[in-house]
């Protein structure tokens, strides 16, 4: 399990946890699930077109979902933000699907690339992964504080000059950054459920915004590295794994919350502040 | 030979009134796109969007169990969608900070368990096709026994679409002041939810589990974006999808003959981009009204119809 080929599921799979538990901590906070799933989703027509004309897969990943989170951001700034993402979404997969249509031998890929196919991984692609990754959680560090504020208290980062827009227009782009390393792993469908289920159990234990990130991190890597174990002993989907294990940290974390009885919403939201700068409120 | 025939000849490609498919896929596109204007306005008004959406993607999870155990896709839709849609207003889609929360969790267990089924209906079944048709549809592979069914499902959702109207819409408005008239606000939603699945699973059949959400959530914020009335735009809704299913069957019949492959572009295609073009060409100016658009722009509308 811990040889050859499985060296660089292990690897990249770890690579893509810690980014994800980053990334989908602020997901979380700034409730950007629905984005969350559309970028991924809308990077899909790339990796789609790109190996139509023989492009490199992963250059067709980031270029579309760039694209699809410009679209987002900015057809979201006139429009209903919730309709314009679906529309964006399906408008790509549909496009997703005509390149599909047009490449013959393109059938058994659109599988691994929905679903992921973290067990077929080559050396070379461990390399851009990395780099990718670092990258991301680069510009995650230096936004850090303007992204927080931003996230939890929107109002109170405009009175200070960060602009909710471009702070949403940047979060995007994290997102897509994120999208086009992990897509490859994952697969479009269940990169969400890392970044979503793990960052949601880890805000159920704790308040505090550097332990919830670190937490979420953790869950994530215990996450994917059950997945990759699991999918290898059984041959079945690593996306399995992933997605059921995804939602059953959540369910447990909204458990340990219940059971707990905190107060809710108001001292999470202290704290944040706090964090990000901001006192006396 | 009429000038009217000699101007629409170029259009329709040879036998296309006289295709079997293309009847089945007029009935079953048109039935399914009244349905899906009628509840997707609904769904853009109470920015519900991302639960249709997962509702569509859930779809995949129906599809390819009912693909398994051998049964058609449609039955498949609408159980796991009908069950998704109890799951997400367990966990508390009501409440609208938690609601995409509560909506990807259960989404993130459904694609989950879809990637599951579609290994085992590859490895184990017989269609190694079915991962890309249950994703992206194919009306033209419909069979006409499907229809009954359609039509009887579209029935359903529109006359609880017609029952809820007056109840759904002040709770959809205003859910403080349906609350206090005694509306049972949270029943209401469901009953709204439960319909929502149904619509979304009829979208599935039609253009894919995946792509469904087109067809529901495209035509309902175009003509929102026209008007602010919702029977208006209900109207102007099964208008645009209408227009949309059919001029995309037209297209993908025509397509037989067009480059790359000439075996036809998938007509889920130009459905999802008509319906997208549609939504952009909604956005012109002078095409709508600002002023009373304003309210319903923002986040909640205040303005309740007398």
């Amino acid at each position: 399990m811990f040889t050859g080929f499985m060296v660089n599921a292990w690897e990249v799979a770890t690579i893509v946890a810690v980014v994800a538990g980053v990334v989908g901590f602020f997901t979380v906070l700034r409730g950007s699930a629905f984005a969350a799933h559309a970028i991924p989703n809308g990077s899909f027509a790339g990796a789609a077109g790109a190996s139509l004309v023989g492009l490199s897969t992963l250059f067709g990943l980031g270029v579309f979902a760039f694209l699809s989170a410009l679209g987002i951001g900015l057809l979201g700034r006139r429009g209903r933000h919730d309709a314009v993402t679906a529309l964006m979404l399906a408008t790509m997969l549909a496009l997703g699907s005509l390149f599909v249509s047009f490449s013959s031998e393109y059938a058994p890929e659109l599988y691994s690339l929905l679903f992921g196919e973290v067990l077929g991984i080559s050396t070379n692609a461990v390399l851009p992964t990395l780099v990718l990754g670092a990258l991301c959680l680069l510009a995650v560090a230096v936004l850090y504080r303007p992204l927080m504020l931003s996230s939890a208290l929107p109002e109170v980062g405009e009175a200070r000059g960060v602009s909710a827009f471009a702070m949403e227009l940047c979060f995007l782009g994290v997102l897509a950054l994120a999208t086009a390393m992990t897509v490859p792993v994952v697969g479009t469908l269940l990169i969400f459920s890392l970044m979503i289920g793990a960052p949601a159990a880890a805000r159920s234990f704790t308040d505090r915004p550097w332990v919830a990130m670190a937490l979420s991190v953790a869950i994530a890597l215990l996450v994917v590295w059950f997945a990759i174990a699991a999918s290898y002993e059984t041959e079945w989907p690593v996306g399995f794994f992933v997605g059921t294990a995804g939602a059953a940290v959540f369910v447990v974390g909204r458990i340990w919350a219940y059971a707990r009885q905190r107060g809710g919403f108001g001292r999470g939201r202290a704290r944040l502040a706090v964090e990000a700068g901001v006192e006396g409120l | 030979m009429s000038v009217a025939a000699g101007f629409l000849e170029p259009l329709f490609a040879e036998g296309f009134f006289e295709n079997e498919a293309v009847h089945v896929a007029l009935a079953v596109g048109t039935a399914v796109a009244i349905v899906a204007a009628v509840v997707g306005v609904f769904t853009v008004m109470r920015g519900q969007s991302f639960a249709g959406e997962s509702l569509g993607d859930i779809g995949t999870t129906g599809g390819s169990a009912a693909s398994l155990v051998g049964v058609g896709p449609l039955a498949g839709f609408v159980v796991v969608d009908v069950l998704a849609a109890a799951a997400m207003e367990l966990i508390g889609v009501q409440r609208v900070r938690g609601r995409d929360l509560a909506t990807g969790i259960v989404l993130g267990a459904a694609i989950g368990l879809s990637a599951l089924f579609l290994y085992l209906d590859t490895t184990h079944g017989s269609g190694n096709g079915s991962t890309v048709t249950i994703l992206f549809g194919s009306i033209f592979a419909i069979s006409s026994s499907t229809i009954p069914a359609v039509v009887a499902l579209a029935l359903v959702s529109v006359a609880l679409i017609a029952a809820l109207y007056r109840p759904l819409l002040l709770s959809t408005v205003s859910p403080e002041i349906a609350a206090a008239r005694g509306i049972p606000v949270r029943l209401v939603g469901a009953v709204y939810l439960l319909t929502l699945a149904l619509a979304t699973a009829l979208a599935a059949i039609t253009i894919g589990t995946i792509l469904s959400t087109a067809l529901l959530i495209g035509p309902a914020a175009a003509a929102l974006r026209l008007t602010t009335r919702p029977l208006r735009a209900m109207l102007a809704a099964t208008g645009f999808g209408i227009a949309a299913v059919w001029i995309g069957i037209v297209l993908a019949y025509d397509s037989y003959y067009w480059p790359p492959h000439e075996h036809g572009w998938p007509v889920s295609f130009f459905v999802v981009a008509l319906v997208f073009v549609t939504y952009l060409l909604s956005g012109l100016p002078g095409l709508r009204d600002r002023r009373r658009l304003r309210v319903l722009d923002r986040a909640e509308p205040v303005a309740v119809e007398p």
